[in-house]
């Protein structure tokens, strides 16, 4: 099922008695979900992406534009009547059923002809149990399962109605590191399983760059950028999208075009031919810092840390925004720990450079 | 492993003390003159030991009409004052505007004097030489014929008790249930609503379930406290309920200990003892059936 949003706008009444301008959660937001694709909805907390997933699923009511679900609207239909399943925050499984009745309990509310026989029911259910592979749990109650196993339970009762579209919000915040990395990899193997459009919100870069087809990045309720991930990493439209994804995040310097040649404070690091002069940020990848004898870039080493595979090494830089760069580079490259300065020449296609004022990417040419 | 049990108990003392000395020595001591046939409370004297007061009380008709008023008081107001508290919280917690006053409102009777509310109903409810009263006012309205309330029959000083019964207790479980329904998680609801679940069922399933402690909390305090009533009755009808036909068990309790035609300690130990095991075997029954229906 495509989920087409169109102009959508969120705005709530202002609590305080002074100012009377709205909050607006949800800013003229437009894009299409294609059919079967994982999304995954990431900002920082409070951009508005749970307002986001509620005007999806119905618990709120858009104050303008339009949602459709394929062809259809369903911009005003309540939440029972859109065919979504929504996965909570904490689960919110009811906590005196069991698991069973947990997963029993949204077919259980059809009516009518939809309302499929008691063994229809049960044959939903245990097929939703073991889809998510909690079969052997249908006894016990929340309260004696792991927050992984409730989370599985959680995304079984979502989807024993075969929704059109199944909803995560922040699906995976109230499990410990290993627990997340395995539930996502089984998230996205439900979701290819199934084949059901869905949508997953989440504050964690991480989470949603390794299992999302595309993601959308959003900033105070404005939708920033929309891609595969990759592109979206490879390629950011602003500072923002550059400085949200990717750990450790990007390095951004203070800089400067002059002459058709790219300043990170008086170190002239890249050529920039034919761009005009300007006053620039420069954001550089981890990853983007070549450890040169004769680099451009001269930077006081503050510290090597070894991780087997690369090595990261601290430094710091006058021009730059934050305290230390991180740089991540090959083990094999030799670093000496002892040295006070380390020099790097930077990687032409990792280096992305942004407007000061309005904080746009620029589209420079670098070599 | 011994000296720490030696400090625990030492820590305990002070409590064990006092409760040994005014709560279980009492209670054991009217266990004891509950069998004491004719124990004189001036001579500290007593012919024999047996059932004979259990036998007297069991037959005095006093006892019988306090038993059964009581019986009355707690079947009617236990049930009809939880389910009023439970549809007024649910009524409550689902407005917006005006909740707060109406918060308070319903609140006041629980600030309010026990005997200065009677007497206001009893003034409602009385008929003098001068006027039928207001409630006898409004029923003419409706062509309903004056009912003595306070000194005519039994049903209607019963009904009285029971309204007034059900009036004082409700503030507080009205604010116990409010403060239940209000702790529910909103995600169940949103959970429920987009799975499609009718508002009765959102009720019956989600709701009742998630309260149930709280309603149980109340169902119990509710039963031992009507068993317990007293001052209510004293509040409408006056001290000499037994005259009135309106007396109930602790009432019967207190006229055989310091009534008009009181001085039985015997005879007030057992009643209380009776009352004491009715009680004891009612909350036993209501803790067997909530193991089944209360969800922690």
């Amino acid at each position: 099922m495509k989920v087409v949003l169109e102009h959508l706008t969120k705005s709530f009444p202002s609590r305080n008695k002074k100012v009377k301008e709205p909050v607006i959660a949800v800013n003229d937001f437009s894009f299409e979900i294609p059919d079967g694709e994982l999304i995954g909805l990431l900002g920082p907390s409070g951009c508005g992406k749970s307002t986001m997933l509620n005007l999806i699923c119905g618990l709120q009511t858009p104050t303008s534009g339009k949602i459709y679900f394929g062809e259809d609207d369903v911009t005003n239909l309540p939440p029972e009547n859109r065919g979504v399943g929504l996965v909570f925050q904490n689960y919110a499984l009811y906590p005196h059923l069991t698991v069973l009745q947990n997963i029993l309990f949204p077919l259980q509310n059809l009516k009518g002809a939809a309302r499929p026989s008691k063994e229809e029911m049960m044959n939903k259910a245990l097929d939703a149990a073991r889809l998510v592979q909690i079969e052997r749990l249908l006894e016990r109650k929340p309260s004696e399962m792991s927050g992984g196993q409730q989370q599985r339970v959680a995304i079984a009762r979502a989807l024993v109605k075969r929704p059109r579209v199944l909803l995560l919000d922040e699906p995976l915040s109230n499990l410990d590191a290993r627990l997340r990395l395995q539930t996502r990899e089984e998230i996205r193997r439900i979701q290819r399983e199934t084949g059901i459009t869905t949508v997953f919100v989440t504050h964690d870069q991480e989470e949603a760059m390794s299992i999302s087809d595309r993601i959308v990045v959003m900033k105070a309720g404005l939708l920033q950028q929309i891609g595969k991930p990759q592109e979206v990493y490879d390629d950011p439209v602003n500072l923002f999208v550059a400085k949200f994804l990717g750990t450790p995040p990007i390095n951004v310097f203070e800089g400067e075009v002059r002459n058709g040649l790219l300043y990170i404070g008086e170190n002239s690091v890249l050529q920039a031919p034919g761009a005009p002069d300007r006053k620039v940020w420069i954001g550089v990848r981890p990853e983007g810092f070549l450890p040169e004898q004769a680099g451009p870039l001269r930077c006081t080493l503050s510290g090597v840390e070894v991780m087997g595979r690369d090595i990261s090494v601290v430094a710091s830089h006058p021009a730059c925004s934050a305290a230390a760069i991180r740089a991540i580079i090959s083990a094999e490259s030799a670093v000496d720990p002892k040295a006070e300065t380390v020099r790097f020449a930077l990687k032409p296609n990792k280096v992305h450079v942004f407007d000061r004022e309005s904080e746009e990417r620029l589209r420079i040419e670098l070599k | 492993m011994e000296q720490k049990n030696a400090k625990g108990w030492l820590y305990l003392l002070p409590a064990i003390a006092f409760l040994g000395v005014f709560m279980v020595y009492p209670l054991v001591d009217v266990f004891v003159y509950s069998f004491e046939e004719g124990y004189n409370s001036a001579s500290q004297t007593f012919f024999g030991v047996g059932l004979y007061n259990y036998s007297y009380v069991l037959h005095d008709p006093y006892f019988l009409q306090a038993l059964k008023n009581t019986f009355l008081l707690v079947i009617i107001t236990v049930p009809l004052s939880t389910g009023l508290a439970l549809l007024i919280s649910v009524g409550l917690s689902s407005i917006q505007k005006l909740k707060d006053l109406f918060q308070t409102i319903y609140f006041l009777p629980y600030v309010t004097n026990t005997l200065a509310v009677g007497l206001v109903f009893m003034i409602l409810f009385k008929r003098t030489p001068y006027t039928d009263g207001l409630v006898n006012l409004m029923l003419h309205w409706f062509g309903a014929g004056p009912i003595d309330f306070i000194d005519g029959p039994h049903w209607a000083k019963m009904f009285v008790l029971c309204f007034y019964t059900i009036w004082v207790v409700m503030p507080f479980k009205i604010l116990i249930l409010t403060s239940a329904l209000a702790s529910v998680n909103q995600d169940y609801y949103n959970a429920a609503r987009i799975d499609g679940t009718s508002r009765s069922r959102i009720f019956f399933r989600i709701t009742l379930p998630m309260i149930s402690p709280m309603l149980f909390y109340l169902i119990i305090t509710g039963f031992i406290g009507a068993f317990k009533a007293y001052s209510d009755a004293v509040a409408i009808f006056g001290t000499d309920l037994n005259a009135a036909g309106m007396n109930t068990m602790v009432g019967y309790v207190y006229d055989m200990l310091y009534g008009d035609s009181g001085g039985y300690p015997s005879y007030a130990s057992a009643a209380a003892i009776i009352l004491f095991a009715i009680v004891l075997t009612i909350t036993c029954i209501n803790l067997m059936v909530s193991r089944k229906h209360v969800h922690y």
